[in-house]
């Protein structure tokens, strides 16, 4: 079996993200870009299948312009073994990536694809989705724990009531939450390594996949700020203040 | 005008309190409202739905196959209603992001995630990067909408109205390849994270899950929901469906009360649209006293048992 794992290119998890004054985007100057962390999970449970003898290779891809080959390198030194980089420089929306993903599975057929459940920059959460329905393959979103059974694999999703247990047929779509597992480090042998492993580049265009924007985004403001508030010395005060507020 | 279909969330007993955020986020956007119910015995939950204010009409649909919200089921049904529609309008809960973005698929279009706030009948803002920044987002004219409505930045329509239901039969069959196996809740008798007016809410520093009693010992009393922060739920102090921020629960009770959470942004996201922000911490510098309405630097293991004893 092989496994397409998606990864995108991000600004890191630990950058404060500050919007321009001229309200046309956040500020990416000089500021550090990562996989996105929850593709990081999904690459490392893509990993530790192959690990464990029950796939054969691990396909990342990315879309996106030349800069994400950097992610698909870190893709490779963790382990996987070959990268496709879907090469367009348009900002894609989530379908058109569904769309490319589902265009590189028609290819690759693999037996298993798992994504994040989320990108952290656009926080749409939508893409893992779309392709399932576009494949017409099963779903499972939010996953924190995925047992293969031949044909089969057995899914607990982080829903808000608790966790929901679904059973899915093979080829399936994956979206991996925070809690499946915690992805390893790249060793600085495997970066020396994941320099040799191929990296194929196809174009949006070659794909057959046109850029589709059905949603426009016009201006990009900073979020209301919540102001500091008051300090109290001791619970007694703070009691008094809440029921002062008629809160308690 | 825009003909709205929401898409109700319930749990085969009554209907969740997301889809009468859903019917504000629609009532600003303005123009007819229908709801969608599908599921198996959903009779009472039709009627909690048609009871919603300025709902005019409630399609329900009952099929065995609907009876659990796979999406895998439900989205080609949705689609099978769809056509009368221009706005199809699902909660930011994990039910209408796992459900939304598989109809907007099948649709054709690109969702919009997570409106918080509507300029027009097809502009709205919505927050990326965590709510670092907020964007507008306009849909291209003619073209049907998907789209989420951000449960934390609605307020729960009244239940005064009584709209017909209509019955409908299944348009759609079982996708076969997906099925439910289960649910397992942690939940007891405390109010809902998403809807519980009141939320008391432990960290990292509460340093153990037997320490962390305190905060559903306090819940208790003040009849309030149970959260916590990444950190707490990451060293199993507490289990991780109350984890509240980016990647958690984004709430927006009347009182929330952090105690033992530093405040990194993304806690502080899920956070935002609370009423009155309470934080208790030791660290005079955590960054939650920045945005917290009330502060008190102190000791959480002294000031949640005074608490509890002045709270009578």
């Amino acid at each position: 079996m092989k496994i397409l794992v998606g990864i995108k290119r991000v600004v890191d998890y630990n950058v404060r993200v500050r919007v321009l004054n001229d309200g046309s985007g956040v500020d990416t100057d000089g500021v550090k870009m990562s996989v996105n962390p929850f593709d990081e999970i999904a690459l490392e449970e893509a990993l530790r299948i192959k690990e464990a003898g029950n796939a054969e290779e691990v396909i990342v891809v990315s879309a996106g312009g030349d800069e994400c080959q950097q992610q698909l390198r870190t893709g490779l030194a963790m382990g996987a073994d070959r990268a496709i980089q879907i090469q367009t420089s348009e900002s894609l929306q989530p379908l058109s990536v569904a769309r490319a993903l589902l265009k590189i599975i028609e290819r690759e057929q693999p037996g298993l694809v798992i994504l994040g459940k989320q990108a952290i920059d656009g926080d749409n959460s939508q893409t893992g989705q779309m392709l399932a329905a576009l494949w017409d393959r099963p779903q499972a979103t939010f996953a924190s724990k995925m047992v293969l059974n031949g044909d089969t694999a057995t899914i607990t999703r982080e829903v808000d009531a608790g966790l929901e247990t679904i059973e899915v047929d093979l080829p399936a779509v994956v979206t991996v939450d925070l809690r499946m597992n915690e992805p390893r480090f790249v060793k600085l042998p495997d970066i020396m390594k994941a320099k040799r492993k191929p990296l194929d580049v196809i174009s949006l265009g070659d794909l057959g996949v046109s850029v589709d924007g059905n949603l426009k985004i016009h201006h990009f403001a900073p979020p209301p700020q919540r102001q500091k508030g008051i300090m109290v010395e001791d619970t007694a005060q703070l009691v008094q203040e809440l029921k002062n507020r008629g809160l308690i | 005008m825009s003909n709205i279909l929401i898409i109700a969330e319930h749990d085969g007993e009554a209907l969740n309190i997301s889809t009468a955020k859903c019917v504000s986020c629609a009532q600003a956007i303005g123009g007819d409202i229908h709801i969608a119910v599908l599921g198996d015995g959903i009779d009472s939950i039709a009627a909690e739905a048609a009871a919603l204010d300025s709902v005019g009409k409630v399609i329900a649909v009952n099929a065995g196959h609907l009876a659990a919200p796979l999406a895998a089921n439900w989205a080609p049904e949705v689609i099978s209603l769809a056509a009368d529609y221009s706005l199809i309008l699902g909660p930011s809960t994990t039910f209408g992001r796992d459900l939304m973005p598989h109809i907007a698929a099948l649709a054709g279009v690109n969702q919009i995630s997570d409106i918080m706030e509507v300029n027009g009948p097809a502009s709205f803002k919505r927050p990326i990067y965590a709510g670092n920044a907020i964007i507008d987002v306009e849909a291209a004219e003619g073209v049907k909408i998907v789209a989420t409505a951000r449960t934390a930045s609605w307020k729960a329509a009244g239940a005064s109205g009584s709209a017909e239901v209509e019955q409908r039969p299944a348009g759609s069959s079982a996708a076969g390849h997906t099925r439910y196996v289960g649910l397992e809740t942690a939940g007891g008798e405390r109010p809902d994270l998403q809807s519980a007016t009141k939320v008391v809410s432990g960290g990292r520093a509460l340093g153990s899950e037997e320490n962390f009693a305190m905060i559903y010992s306090l819940a208790d009393k003040l009849g309030a929901g149970v959260g916590a922060s990444r950190a707490a739920v990451d060293a199993g102090y507490c289990p991780n469906d109350m984890q509240v921020g980016q990647t958690g629960k984004i709430i927006s009770p009347d009182l929330y009360l952090a105690f033992g959470i530093s405040g990194a942004i993304q806690h502080v996201t899920g956070i935002k649209d609370a009423g009155t922000i309470v934080a208790v911490n030791k660290d005079t510098e955590a960054p939650i006293f920045e945005i917290s309405d009330i502060g008190l630097a102190g000791d959480l293991f002294s000031v949640i048992p005074e608490l509890e004893s002045l709270l009578g």
